[in-house]
């Protein structure tokens, strides 16, 4: 699994840092996401799902084939 | 279900806003339900006759609230006021800052206070909310009784919150609390809500001078400088203000008062709301609070700058377009049951503070206020009790923020 972040879309409601801290954080001044794990661990990847479809600005793009 | 003589062709379209139904307060307008279950997306009939779009699909709503294509400026001919223009001048809607504005201006403002709600900055702030908690609830236990929560603890801890972070004197909450309220009314008369709105503003921009003379480590501090630095005018610093005042408290209380008698119907939910000891139960009861009771009803309001297609229809450039969230969080193809509340459904997916870009900057406090403040309540007064019948309930039909103007409780 391949993560990419759209920082120009995210409205920095870190809800992928609640629910992924290992791979998503957030920008100290701003609040944007900062992506950690480019391509997360096996036993990261359902909560990587949840976040990507949770996220309210839709910011978040995986492609599973990578 | 329309008060015009009812057409017998398909073309009848429903009027809007439609009326709760006070048998069912907590519950959306059973004529937007009905809507809802014909399709996601459908025209509506408004004020002055206007026809814009009611969008109640959970799918369509998330897409299109991430859709550049759509605009929040209300200046837009075709945006679908929130309020009656009898209670309006046109276009005379109060200035609230980037709420209103669409991106890269609304991103270049907001994201100069954002970092003040990071998930980190937030948390740290549990233990000082807990505190005020406490406080507020030891005052109400020292008080007679039957007392109004919404007074005693609703209004009052958000606001406290609010203020702490802003840098306002919490000693000025009538002040603010009354113009606040009275800039949500859909109700108040044009007149009386620019009449709040300057007054908000003058308050905002005075205290935002006093912190230029002498900053502090508070966000209208953090305003004065970006002012001092040529990046913000007094007058986009001070409306700003306005628009996290209102936005830190309104909201809050009304969810807190309105979540508490919710509950109060369901007593197995409270008590294990009350009860727990893993911190999961009462975010996860949270987040079903907030898809259930969806107080910001009434609609996000857009307007379309480009055609779109969605959900077999086209909205035409130039519609206005109504994203009612109260519908799509009863969305049954998300929500399973979905007019059942159930605090242990993971609930993460609903639109209780909007979506795309406009999502609630505040919603890490917010949720956090409200983890602290139901347990910490049912804990500490486990009697508690509405002191009136629902039927006499006051609930907020006519706010563009869903609520209780009062609660009485006793215990
Ligand atoms: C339970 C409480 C709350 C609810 C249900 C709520 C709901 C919402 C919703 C639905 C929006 C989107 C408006 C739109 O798309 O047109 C919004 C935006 C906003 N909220 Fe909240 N809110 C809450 C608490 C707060 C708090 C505590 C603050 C301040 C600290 C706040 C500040 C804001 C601001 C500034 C915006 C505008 C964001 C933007 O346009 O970029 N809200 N809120
Ligand atoms: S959930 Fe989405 S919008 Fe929020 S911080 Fe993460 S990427 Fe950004």
């Amino acid at each position: 699994m391949k993560i990419t972040v759209d920082e120009e879309k995210c409205c920095g409601a870190g809800q992928c840092v609640l629910i992924a801290p290992e791979v998503f954080d957030q920008r100290d001044d701003d609040g944007i996401v900062v992506l950690l794990e480019a391509e997360p661990a096996a036993e990261h990847q359902d909560v990587v799902r949840e976040s990507a479809s949770v996220c309210p600005a839709a910011a978040i793009h995986l492609d599973e084939k990578a | 279900m329309t008060t015009h003589p009812v057409p017998t062709d398909t073309t009848a379209i429903p009027d809007f806003p439609a009326p709760r139904s006070a048998s069912c307060p907590f519950a959306p307008s059973p004529q937007m339900r009905a809507l809802a279950d014909g399709g996601p997306v459908s025209r509506v009939r408004s004020w002055g006759g206007s026809t814009p779009w009611v969008v109640t699909g959970h799918a369509e709503q998330k897409a299109l609230l991430a859709d550049p294509r759509l605009s929040v400026d209300f200046a837009n001919p075709g945006f679908p006021s929130p309020v009656d223009p009898q209670y309006s001048h046109p276009h005379a809607r109060p200035d609230l800052s980037f709420v209103g504005m669409d991106d890269v201006e609304h991103a270049r403002l907001r994201r100069m206070i954002s970092g003040t709600f990071t998930i980190k900055r937030v948390e740290a702030m549990r233990p000082g909310i807990q505190r005020m908690t406490d406080t507020f609830i030891d005052e109400m236990l020292d008080g007679p009784k039957p007392v109004d929560l919404v007074q005693a603890l609703a209004l009052p801890l958000p606001s406290l919150v609010i203020s702490e972070l802003l840098g306002v004197p919490y000693a000025d909450h009538e002040f603010f609390q009354t113009n606040s309220k009275t800039l949500v009314s859909a109700v108040a008369t044009g007149e009386q809500r620019q009449t709040a709105h300057a007054a908000l503003s003058q308050y905002l921009d005075g205290l935002i001078g006093e912190k230029i003379a002498e900053p502090g480590d508070d966000l209208l501090s953090k305003l004065g400088r970006h002012v001092e630095a040529g990046e913000l005018t007094r007058r986009e610093a001070a409306t700003m203000g306005v628009l996290l005042l209102l936005g830190g408290h309104e909201t809050t209380a009304n969810m807190i008062s309105l979540g508490t008698l919710l509950l109060l119907q369901h007593p197995e939910q409270l008590a294990a709301i009350r009860d727990a000891e893993d911190q999961h139960v009462v975010v996860d009861s949270v987040e079903e609070l907030l898809r259930y009771l969806s107080i910001v009803h009434l609609g996000r309001r857009r307007t379309a700058v480009e055609d779109i297609e969605i959900a077999g229809k086209t909205i035409s450039a130039g519609e206005g377009v109504i994203l009612l969230g109260e519908l799509a969080n009863r969305d049954p193809l998300v929500f399973e049951d979905p007019d059942r509340l159930d605090i242990t459904r993971n609930a993460r997916q609903h639109q209780a503070f909007g979506g795309g870009t406009h999502h609630c900057i505040g919603q890490p406090l917010a949720r956090l206020e409200l983890q602290v403040l139901y347990p910490t309540l049912f804990r500490r007064i486990p009697t508690l009790r509405a002191a009136v019948p629902l039927e006499e309930t006051r609930f907020k039909y006519d706010a563009v923020i869903y609520g209780l103007h009062e609660l009485p409780v006793t215990w």
